[in-house]
């Protein structure tokens, strides 16, 4: 690849100038344009929510009908188990995130500031384990609940997520290792026990990889979908997602009442988002530069 | 991302004689070298618990014949024997897998890069327009699917769109074994947040001066971004590739919201076909070998990829690979 070699001269006819601000005028279309095209679905949704049943198939469509029909997001509730599906879901997903981050954050200290022997393979060892895929342990998990007793119950939703993830422990892994050793030495010569070294000293510097990984959490389980799916078989102690499906199974013409419940599915998310999207977005790009 | 500079504000310097000098006995000795592991040891028990003896189990399983209710037999390698000679919608998912991935992994990628490329031009507003294009991605795959097995119905929107478009006989999309897979794959573009927040990220590192120097060459914008930002990237190119390929091989919610596999066949994908044997007639040995064939098919694609990295991928701190 050779390029020309020798100085050329900057342009700075008002021509060029103008093509310059074109070029951004064309970004800024195709970006807007873009976010238009993507958020329209979730316009749809919203939108369609609010309809009254006779009119969602009315053609040409109606782009949004005032006053919206508040109702159907109460109607919701009266055909179908919602606020079990609501209250199992929000089970899961506190215990999920209080048992990920906590057990997470421990290993993870464990793995990089802590010695002991083995202690470099142990890790390669949760490495390999990101790389099987989940439904290889699905059927044995599933016989070990059947005979646990623990079947349409919420513990086989619960108890494996108190036990950290694999994925959350290298994030903070990587967190870690970029604060300097010379912290846990000083307060080490203060007399501080290991375990206040990581309460005292690394966890307080820590907060932006903690947060997104309590963020990733919350979403992971709030969305959990396949190991409710298999683990619970009446309807009521179903978690949210998976209700929606029995819901779509039974109702699948009332869209705008399927509508109505996805958006109960998705607005926590949404909070939960607009709330940690600085750290969460630096928590994605991180773990894709180490990985 | 900054770090502070935390340091000099804790160090605290000690004169060597006020340090207490250490005597461990024998058990101070043990306690000092494996006190480490109870910080691990939750993961550990986890891990050991629910990850490594299931899957030592579902190997087991998979030599078995068991179907719930019914008596197990050791079998050894039936059950792959019948995957690979016999099982017609096996062989089928495997097909639809591909198919979704042949356009699936190529548009994600190409899309996200796209979009990141524009996000990266520092726009007015660009965390918004990076937040809107990533939240598709943090939706549950329910909300997701009923969205747009809403949006895909015969008398809905896109319909009515292409409608507008001047085309009456628009297709039946999920009603139509032909159009029900290009469904899905048009939905899961919507789903392009974490390759185009990897290649921002990427896009941001590559160096400035680079750029510069080209410049001064007399490159213009395009012979820049074709000869410096695309090789520059291939790392993260490499990276979202092993994510969408890993992914889309696990292909299971939306497959089983928007078509439940159908029409016929048509898009069940493998892991589809691993639920219906095993929770629909609790073949439990039968799933247990498809999961393991799904296995070794990612490790054997993987590892493909892995192998022809070294061709194409450029890492900057290890030097030109000419």
């Amino acid at each position: 690849m050779t390029l020309a070699l020798g100085v050329r001269r900057q342009r700075s006819s008002t021509l060029h100038r103008w093509l310059q601000g074109g070029g951004r005028t064309g970004a800024y279309l195709l970006v807007v344009g873009g976010c238009a095209l993507y958020a329209f679905p979730f316009f749809w949704m919203v939108r369609t929510s609010f309809l009254p049943e006779d009119l969602i198939f009315v053609d040409p469509p109606i782009w949004f009908r005032w006053p919206p029909q508040w109702q159907n997001y109460l109607e919701v509730f009266q055909v179908g188990p919602f606020a079990h599906w609501i209250k199992n879901s929000v089970i899961v997903t506190v215990f999920g995130v209080l048992g990920h981050t906590i057990t997470s954050v421990l290993a993870a200290f464990g793995f990089s500031r802590v010695h002991f022997p083995g202690r470099n393979k142990l890790f390669l060892m949760v490495l390999a384990t990101m790389m099987i895929p989940f439904h290889v342990v699905l059927v044995p998990q599933y016989i070990m609940f059947l005979q646990f007793g623990w079947l349409d119950t919420l513990l086989p939703l619960i108890v494996p997520s108190l036990f950290g993830s694999a994925l959350y422990i290298f994030i903070l892994r990587q967190f870690f290792m970029t604060l300097p050793v010379e912290l846990d030495e000083a307060a080490a010569m203060d007399g501080a026990s290991k375990l206040q070294i990581m309460t005292r000293v690394v966890l307080p510097l820590s907060k932006p990889a903690v947060a997104t990984v309590a963020v990733f959490a919350f979403i992971e389980r709030w969305n959990e979908f396949i190991t409710p799916l298999v683990f619970i078989q009446t309807s009521e102690n179903l978690t949210l997602p998976v209700g929606m499906m029995w819901f779509r199974g039974r109702f699948d013409t009332f869209f705008h009442l399927l509508m109505a419940g996805s958006v109960f599915t998705v607005i926590p998310i949404v909070v939960a988002f607009f709330f940690a999207q600085k750290h969460f977005i630096r928590g994605i790009a991180l773990t894709g530069i180490k990985g | 991302m900054t770090l502070r500079n935390v340091a000099s504000e804790v160090v605290v310097e000690r004169p060597v004689e006020t340090r207490v000098p250490e005597r461990v006995g024998r058990v101070g000795q043990f306690w000092r070298t494996w006190s480490g592991l109870l910080f691990v040891a939750p993961w550990l028990i986890g891990f050991l618990w629910f990850g490594l003896s299931p899957i030592a189990a579902s190997l087991v399983i998979s030599f078995t014949d068991w179907q719930l209710g019914y008596d197990v037999n050791f079998t050894g390698f039936d059950n792959y024997g019948i995957l690979f000679a016999d099982d017609k919608v096996f062989r089928t998912s495997v097909f639809n897998t591909l198919y979704y991935m042949a356009f699936h992994i190529p548009g994600t990628i190409i899309i996200g890069f796209l979009l990141a490329t524009l996000l990266n031009l520092k726009l007015r507003g660009m965390p918004f327009y990076r937040t809107l294009f990533y939240l598709p991605s943090v939706t549950s795959g329910v909300a997701t699917a009923i969205i747009w097995f809403w949006l895909f119905q015969p008398n809905g929107i896109i319909n009515s769109g292409l409608g507008l478009f001047g085309i009456e006989e628009a297709p039946r999309w999920l009603n139509s074994t032909m159009w029900a897979m290009p469904a899905l794959i048009i939905m899961s573009l919507w789903n392009v947040g974490t390759p185009m927040i990897l290649f921002l990220a990427g896009l941001q590192g590559v160096p400035q001066v680079l750029h510069e120097a080209a410049a001064v060459d007399g490159a213009n914008r395009f012979q820049r971004y074709v000869h410096i930002t695309i090789p520059m990237m291939t790392p993260y190119l490499f990276l979202v590739l092993i994510l969408q390929i890993i992914g889309s091989f696990q292909v299971f919610t939306t497959a089983l919201i928007v078509t439940e596999g159908g029409p016929g066949h048509a898009t069940t994908f493998i892991v589809l076909h691993l639920y219906r044997m095993g929770w629909g007639a609790f073949r439990m040995g039968y799933a247990s070998s498809i999961a393991w064939v799904l296995f070794v098919m990612i490790l054997a694609v993987t590892a493909v990829q892995f192998w022809a990295a070294k061709r194409w991928v450029y890492y900057e701190a290890e030097g030109a690979a000419r």
